[in-house]
């Protein structure tokens, strides 16, 4: 029987490419939805219906929530071809704490960069640099996170290379000049097709933020 | 002859006694290291530099950071008692209900707690709105995850016991039978769970350890 994937997603959003990226690295064909987050779905608001957020993953009837959650979710069931986490329980549990970090980190400092001004834009400018430099460290002169093969802390953070453009233009900074091997990294994941074809253009993605910039000010 | 398994804790954290439980559970022989933290070991930053946190568990002489991240490192490393589901997607929604209670219903619990005022009302408004939540998703069942207790109870420690007691010390009621009679429920299970009872800190020494203080402990992650 041919299961049935349904992606629940807004094209921006860095939840969503992980999972595009993870469905892209197993062959998985799926529908995608796209949602108004101004103007939820009743399918969005029935199957997540406590957090109400994208991306939602519907497999077979059933739905999945949280990025990481629904990317380790797809690794499980979708398991015989490109693993997402090593086999070994110690490096899946090292695998882990580094998705989590950028899972806990990166997201709400990126927020920060791109909406607030002051002293808690240049607060967040700087602890999000201290964030890619600690993260450029773990990724020291490994081809992936996941050290010879793509893997979930990959997943975790590709979709951020989207948004570097962004934040250069609205942090004033130059992430290849303070990083450079991490935007190395970037460019060899932007090389694999699951990648190129999950992630939106940089600029259109600065484009669409700093429109939703305008409204969210204008409030 | 198995490594020592160490465990680098504080007696009153809710988030050290989530590993102690399901090394328990597992029947894993461990030394507890009890931390100070107003004076940070060598060890403790040496074994997790990034955060500086406890829990931190060592085995075979490798840390594991992260109280969740630990949970699924130990159910996978010992066999026994399972922690989380086997079927994908029942992981999936353990998982899920895990990360809505460590991140979104403990910070709203552990400042509707400790803030003054608006800020107080306001926190207060959003924890019974988290813990509706929870009242519905346990569904009469004796523990969130179904007869016996798995992961998502293990994570749920915090409402499970520290609520109860922090609530005392405050003076604050916030969970409460008429409200949530399926979670006064859950609680009442849980503290009574063989392994739950005779892991848990002393009562009185854990309300006299947060009625000592004026301020919250640097907030939940402590």
């Amino acid at each position: 029987m041919a299961d049935e994937v349904i992606l629940l997603d807004f094209w921006p959003s860095p939840f969503g490419m992980r999972v595009r990226v993870a469905l892209a690295e197993k062959g998985i064909e799926y529908e995608y939805k796209e949602e108004n987050l101004s103007d939820k779905s009743p399918l969005l608001l029935k199957m997540n219906p406590v957090k109400k957020q994208i991306p939602v993953l519907i497999h077979n009837g059933k739905p999945v929530c949280e990025s990481l959650i629904i990317v380790r979710y797809i690794d499980e069931v979708w398991k015989h071809k490109s693993p997402l986490l090593p086999s070994d329980a110690y490096q899946r549990a090292h695998a882990m704490f580094w998705a989590d970090y950028v899972d806990k980190k990166i997201y709400s400092l990126a927020r920060q960069v791109w909406l607030s001004s002051g002293e808690e834009h240049e607060a967040g400018k700087n602890e999000l640099m201290g964030c890619f430099k600690l993260l450029e460290g773990e990724l020291g002169d490994k081809t992936y996170f996941g050290d010879d093969t793509f893997g979930i802390v990959d997943v975790a953070l590709i979709p951020f290379y989207s948004w570097f453009y962004m934040f250069e233009q609205c942090g004033n900074m130059s992430i290849e000049a303070e990083c450079p091997k991490l935007v190395a990294w970037g460019k060899r994941c932007m090389e694999k097709e699951s990648v190129s074809k999950s992630l939106p253009d940089q600029h259109k993605v600065y484009d669409l933020l700093m429109d939703l910039k305008k409204k969210f000010l204008a409030k | 002859m198995a490594e020592p398994v160490k465990l680098f804790g504080v007696w009153a954290s809710p988030f050290s006694w989530r590993v102690e439980t399901a090394l328990k559970l597992k029947g894993v022989k461990y030394e507890f290291i009890e931390e100070d933290l107003t004076n940070k070991s060598d060890l403790l930053v040496k074994y997790n530099p990034v955060h500086k946190k406890i829990p931190v568990l060592l085995h075979k002489g490798k840390p594991i950071c992260e109280s969740l991240v630990i949970l699924e490192y130990i159910d996978e490393t010992w066999k026994g008692i399972s922690i989380l589901p086997e079927d994908p997607y029942e992981r999936a929604i353990a998982r899920f209900w895990a990360k809505f209670i460590d991140e979104k219903c403990n910070h709203a619990l552990w400042t509707a707690c400790w803030s003054k005022d608006n800020e107080q009302e306001k926190a207060i408004e959003e924890a019974c709105e988290f813990l509706k939540t929870l009242e519905t998703q346990l569904k009469g069942n004796k523990f969130f995850g179904g007869e016996t207790i798995g992961f998502v109870d293990i994570v749920a420690n915090f409402i499970g016991f520290w609520l109860g007691i922090i609530q005392e010390a405050v003076g604050l009621e916030l969970l409460t039978v008429e409200k949530f009679p399926n979670l006064c429920k859950w609680i009442d299970n849980y503290v009574n769970c063989p392994v739950i009872k005779a892991n848990l800190p002393p009562r009185d020494e854990l309300l006299a350890y947060f009625k000592a203080r004026q301020q919250p402990p640097t907030g939940p992650k402590y």
